[in-house]
């Protein structure tokens, strides 16, 4: 029975297929996001910006069956944004991962992007740089940070099983192809039948994914 | 409709054609009748599915009609919630009191017994609470009382946890205090937690059978099918959700897939179902001698109820 998986290469593929799709898509889409105001919020001086800085680092840390629970509230055929049909499918889990990452990546954006030496500001103004020029220098200066605030929010969202489990289903059908099942939700699966070494087998293969997309990205950012 | 319209795209593009070539020749999956190349959203409970007994079932049913089932297993209470919101075709759950609610409050339509297998009490190879010479539920779980002897319960309104209630207020107990701990778990989970804690827990003897690997807890006391307590009895019935409550839902394909898993083909597969080398449900779909309160509420009296 242990590692039966191994021998069933569809069942690991289609489950790795939809964890990076499922992920990767959401950490697109919250990057998209998350960036801009990162860096209109690390800019700009109003007030009330610790307030929105305290509550950015705070969504950091939302329980994520509790945004799952949220998210199937809205998404259910009964709610509403039920005419969407959005329920058990992998763009309901993009859309939970989605709300997960984006105050990570904001949250660590934007403290690389204030962390950024004023010497450096100064010195661009000095040289008698534009505001654009002065936003890019800090940009180049900052983009280690980003990219780190990428990477933790991808980490986020393809470990969490909390709101994939609600808002997924772990469904995966008779010829064993995913269809919401992700690599979290089949540990969860696998554990609860008491395939322990699945379980574990299936750990190790979301460790080295990560291992991988961290390898890809930081080598792509120049380091 | 919309991720319906793709799961037939999808399932045009893939095996499923071929399937459905290959089995039934050149049957009319572009016809308007047809529901080859359609999803069907199946809530169901745990034990139907880590068993493995579904897989079995919908691979048969796949192979028959071209459709394929999404089988979401959660606890009966869950797939029940979830059915009543909407997000489910048809359930396949074992709480007759929970099924005949959601019959009752217009939810469910043509509800079918499907099949059953029943509950027994495992617990430490020890069996600190003598759990053994009894030979009734109440009596087991008294027993357990008196010695406060570790319990861990679903605590999950799942079918198991109901019927786990159920025999407590039968006894006249009402379990609390340290050695009566709810794990919030599934049934697999649960066991995993009674076998590490050495506790005595209710359980499915389809999961039992299927993790006896796994875990080293040992039947304490026997259901109904190795001569226990009629009250152990676990029955699995199979409903249809109402097209007039929730018009999203697949109303034709549920019915088609009720239809087939009590069909002589499909009781057959669940009474062919071995896991260990031993058969874990018994098929209860068919029989000579009608049955009628199957359709209907338990005690469902058509004066009763004023219709």
């Amino acid at each position: 029975m242990a590692l039966e998986f191994i021998a069933e290469p569809t069942y690991l593929r289609s489950i790795i297929r939809v964890s990076l799709t499922v992920s990767l898509t959401a950490i697109v889409l919250s990057t998209l996001v998350s960036l801009p105001i990162a860096f209109v919020v690390g800019f700009a001086e109003f007030p009330g910006k610790r307030l929105l800085t305290a509550i950015i680092n705070t969504g950091m840390g939302f329980p994520s069956v509790a945004v799952g629970l949220l998210v199937l509230l809205f998404i259910s055929n009964d709610g509403p944004l039920g005419t969407l049909e959005l329920v058990y499918t992998p763009e309901a889990m993009i859309i939970s991962q989605c709300i997960l990452a984006a105050p990570v990546i904001t949250g660590v954006a934007l403290s690389a992007v204030e962390s950024v030496d004023d010497a450096v500001r100064d010195a661009a103004y000095g040289v008698g740089g534009t505001r654009t020029d002065v936003a890019l220098i800090t940009l180049k200066e900052a983009r280690y940070g980003v990219i780190t605030g990428i990477l933790a929010g991808f980490g986020r969202a393809i470990s969490e099983v909390g709101s994939v489990l609600i808002v997924g289903g772990n469904i995966a059908y008779a010829d064993g192809t995913s269809k919401t099942r992700t690599i979290t939700t089949a540990i969860t699966f696998e554990t609860r039948r008491g395939e322990f070494e699945t379980a574990l087998a299936l750990g190790a293969v979301l460790i080295v994914l990560v291992l991988l997309v961290n390898g890809i990205v930081l080598r792509l950012g120049g380091r | 409709m919309e991720y319906r319209r793709r799961a037939v795209l999808r399932a045009g593009a893939t095996g499923i054609a071929a399937a459905v070539a290959g089995c039934l020749g050149s049957n009319n999956t572009d016809g308007e009748g047809s529901i080859a190349g359609e999803e069907l959203a199946l809530a169901t409970t745990t034990s139907t599915y880590d068993t493995g007994l579904l897989d079995e079932i919908n691979a048969a049913f796949q192979e028959r009609f071209g459709a394929q089932v999404a089988a979401n297993a959660q606890g009966t209470g869950q797939a029940i919630e979830s059915a009543r919101n909407g997000n489910a075709d048809v359930i396949l759950v074992h709480a007759r009191s929970q099924e005949d609610e959601f019959m009752r409050e217009g939810y469910g339509v043509n509800r079918r017994d499907l099949m059953f297998n029943d509950f027994v009490v495992v617990g430490p190879s020890d069996d600190p609470a003598g759990v053994g010479d009894t030979d009734q539920a109440t009596a087991a779980f008294e027993a357990i009382a008196d010695a406060q002897a570790t319990f861990v319960s679903r605590g999950d309104d799942s079918g198991t946890h109901t019927k786990e209630l159920v025999v407590w207020s039968e006894a006249g107990l009402e379990p609390g205090g340290e050695w009566y701990q709810e794990t919030g778990s599934g049934m697999g989970d649960t066991l995993t937690i009674a076998d590490e804690s050495s506790a005595y827990t209710l359980a499915d003897r389809g999961t039992v059978l299927s993790m006896q690997d796994t875990v080293d807890l040992e039947i304490a006391l026997q259901g109904p099918i190795e001569g226990g307590p009629e009250l152990l009895a676990n029955p699995y019935g199979i409903m249809a959700i109402n097209p007039e409550i929730h018009d999203n839902v697949n109303y034709q394909l549920a019915m088609a897939y009720i239809g087939f898993v009590t069909s002589p083909e499909g009781q057959q597969l669940i009474g062919d179902y071995t896991a260990n080398g031993q058969q874990l449900f018994f098929p209860e779909a068919l029989a000579e001698d009608p049955d009628f309160q199957q359709y209907v509420p338990e005690d469902w009296q058509p004066d009763s109820e004023g219709e």
